[in-house]
């Protein structure tokens, strides 16, 4: 049974408190665990810190996927214990830009004044993967990447697992330029990435008041998360990377008035830090 | 299952759908992919009725013509020398609109390279002159 743990579900900026406790306050960090042993960990947000501190100490390799380079999706990289062990080989797959490297990008994170610790001062240099990518295999899954709607180069992932399929897409503005969403399948962002999971993780940000003066900042509103994943035909949608202005109670009664209102023909599982999800069907 | 477009393609389409340049986008082998309204009105087909369309089909169906009323080859179109040259291109000629109208325009093309140098196909904006 392929497990998805959320480490971390909060957007933008990490937003801990007692009124954010049970959707939880880390941003954008989600562990993917594979029967025969495989972890992919999903974008690198401050959740990653104490994912890393979970790990299992006979593992001997672990692959980070980033979505993109957006401080929130990397920031748990600096405090990610396996970058400072030697005998954990840490691949980081993640999108280049036209003029730098993932490297190079990386380092303006990974170096003083930002962070104490520079890439190439690591025990263990991490191998780098630059996407999109052709499909490849990682231990039992198997991996697809490609651009999707959001400033700076960002991918989003599909995961094939042997029971299952996870797209995970935390953010995401498919609904960009659109007269009326969504369009069709061809001309939407994403799609080809979310067609028939069995769980997709989407960008679930802003209300449609918020998203109408956030135009182009790259999130969804709640109703073009169940839109989109309607359109995929989804099984199963994960509302991901809540805004961090939101409390518990808001996304409670945003999820629930959603559900009453769009009636979704999939399940609905709102993203809370902590959860383990477990994928089944086919592949 | 339906491929989806690149994204570049994708942000192209909704630039070109939020200007009031006319605008034309093809796809890496010539093949029409969009354009929009403001362009519907210069070629005088509405999208939604005429769709895709191969390079061929397009290149001739406006009949272009020069100053001088000879027929303009498709691949001295600037759409065309943009996608087989990836080069920008420009040029003034003549056509003759689906809804039989001719008219002057004039028509500035630029090749469509995305992420990790990939080639996506071209962008044409053209305006009456």
């Amino acid at each position: 049974m392929t497990r998805v743990v959320l480490w971390g579900t909060r957007g933008s900026i990490a937003a801990p408190g007692p009124d954010t406790a049970r959707y939880g306050g880390n941003t954008s960090c989600v562990e993917v665990q594979g029967d025969e042993g495989t972890i992919l960990l999903l974008d690198a947000g401050t959740g990653l810190r104490r994912l890393g501190a979970s790990l299992p100490r006979r593992l001997r390799r672990v692959d980070v996927l980033l979505t993109h380079l957006h401080m929130d999706h990397i920031q748990g990289l600096g405090f990610f214990a396996p970058l400072h062990d030697p005998h954990v080989e840490v691949h980081i797959w993640g999108p280049a830009s036209v003029t730098q490297s993932l490297y190079a990008r990386l380092t303006r994170y990974l170096s003083p004044p930002i962070f104490p610790v520079r890439l190439r001062d690591l025990p263990r240099l991490p191998v780098l993967h630059e996407v999109p990518a052709a499909r490849c295999d990682i231990g039992e899954f198997c991996v697809s990447t490609c651009l999707v709607c959001h400033p700076d180069p960002t991918v989003g992932y599909r995961i094939e697992a042997p029971n299952g399929v996870i797209a995970y897409l935390p953010e995401h503005e498919p609904a960009l330029g659109a007269k009326k969403f969504p369009l069709s399948r061809q001309w939407t962002s994403g799609y080809t990435l979310a067609a028939q999971a069995d769980m997709l993780l989407h960008d679930t940000q802003y209300t449609l008041a918020e998203y109408a003066e956030r135009v182009g900042w790259g999130h969804s509103a709640v109703e073009h998360s169940f839109a989109f994943a309607a359109l995929a035909e989804v099984k199963r949608l994960v509302p991901f990377h809540h805004d961090p202005a939101h409390s518990d109670d808001d996304l409670d009664r945003l999820y629930a008035q959603a559900v009453a209102t769009l009636k979704p023909p999939f399940n609905v599982t709102p993203a809370m830090e902590g959860a383990v999800l477990e994928l089944g069907g086919g592949r | 299952m339906t491929e989806g477009k690149e994204v570049e393609i994708l942000r192209a389409r909704q630039l070109a759908s939020s200007l009031a340049l006319p605008i034309f986008l093809v796809d890496p082998h010539g093949d029409r992919l969009y354009y929009n309204e403001q362009a519907e009105a210069v070629l005088g087909y509405r999208f939604a009725e005429t769709g895709a369309m191969p390079a061929l089909e397009w290149a001739t169906i406006f009949r272009p013509y020069d100053e001088q009323g000879k027929p303009i080859a498709p691949e001295q179109l600037p759409l065309m020398i943009a996608l087989t040259r990836r080069q920008p291109a420009r040029s003034t000629f003549w056509i003759k609109g689906m809804d039989g109208r001719e008219r002057h325009i004039e028509v500035m093309a630029i090749p469509l390279v995305g992420q990790a140098a990939r080639f996506l196909g071209a962008m044409a904006l053209f305006w009456e002159v």
